[in-house]
């Protein structure tokens, strides 16, 4: 078995007002900020699975993201791998 | 009437367990006190899924919980046609377990809320409002900071279709505006249920609505209907 490292990038579904988002946004201006736009707040999750190869442990990583770490109705996620070194 | 005995469950972080156990013995009914680890549901005839913050509200509200060991007992009780009522984050985790479309995101202002609000009683096909009229309206509080509840384009139509909606959040005369809605929810939806009406989700806090004395009693209604559900068994 190997050790294989992901990060999970978790994000509101584009379309779907994100309340954090904008609260940042509309912070920045008053600090001198005021060209910025699209501000958007994830979550970013960092594992290690131990599995016999890079393909099961994506595999494993993907099924966790859509049943517990993401929810589809109003997220979405993106997986990849952190190489050692 | 035969003493109702409803299930409520606690799980780590849950606050008003103690509170639906106190509502359900004012109304008459028999409190039973669920753990969140265990398979068992004590021979209840409804289950309660309180509000609080469960695990923290970690990940996302109601998500761990919804992953819980009991709540595979629950999603069968349910599928038997068995009473269950999700309140606040009780809503959030039956949502989070698939039981009920949508999703609870955070308030649209930003701030959490706590208030007393209108509902206006969509359908009286589920198990907390059968003793209801649809349009009638009943005051309950709220005090939630994620309470705004979304769906999938697809799911929406479903639930408003298949008149799924059981609460709306209105003035107290029924009409809706978005004055009244406290959290920017979706076509001011404070409650739905699933397609057989035995399960509901709603934000406000039908238990926090009993007694004269601190307050609305919008609560006992939908109790008393919750109660001749639980006795009247499962009808499928």
């Amino acid at each position: 078995m190997t050790a294989f490292t992901f990060e999970v990038l978790v994000s509101l579904k584009e379309g779907l007002l994100d309340p954090q988002g904008k609260a940042v946004e509309g912070s920045l201006p008053a600090m001198g900020f005021d060209n910025v736009e699209g501000v958007r707040v994830g979550k970013h999750i960092r594992l290690t699975v131990d599995a016999p190869d890079e393909a099961a442990a994506r595999a494993q990583v993907r099924e966790m993201a859509t049943r517990v770490l993401s929810n589809p109705v109003i997220e979405e996620y993106e997986i990849s791998e952190v190489k050692a070194g | 009437m035969t003493r109702p005995r409803i299930g409520v469950v606690t799980f780590p972080g849950s606050l008003d367990d103690g509170d639906a156990r106190r509502a359900i013995e004012a109304m008459g009914g028999d409190a039973v006190a669920l753990w969140h680890t265990e398979h068992d549901l004590r021979g209840v005839e409804a289950v309660v899924l309180p509000g609080g913050f469960s695990y923290g509200d970690y990940l996302r509200a109601g998500a761990i919980a919804a992953r819980a060991p009991i709540m595979a007992d629950v999603a069968a009780f349910a599928a038997r046609g068995a009473p269950v009522v999700g309140i606040c984050n009780g809503f959030q985790i039956l949502c989070e377990a698939g039981l009920l479309a949508g999703a609870l995101i955070r308030n649209r202002s930003l701030r959490f809320v706590c208030e007393d609000v209108w509902l206006r009683v969509e359908t009286a096909q589920t198990c907390l409002t059968a003793g209801l009229v649809p349009g009638e309206t009943i005051q309950i509080p709220v005090k939630h900071g994620e309470g705004q509840w979304v769906a999938t384009p697809e799911q929406l139509a479903r639930v408003e279709d298949e008149a799924l909606v059981v609460f709306r959040y209105s003035a107290a005369d029924g009409i809706l505006d978005d004055a009244h809605n406290p959290n920017g929810a979706t076509n001011h939806i404070a409650g739905i249920r699933n397609d057989a009406g035995n399960v509901v989700g709603l934000m406000p806090h039908p238990e926090h609505a009993v007694d004269p004395d601190v307050g609305p009693t919008g609560g006992q209604p939908l109790l008393a209907s919750l109660f001749s559900a639980a006795v009247a068994g499962v009808t499928t």
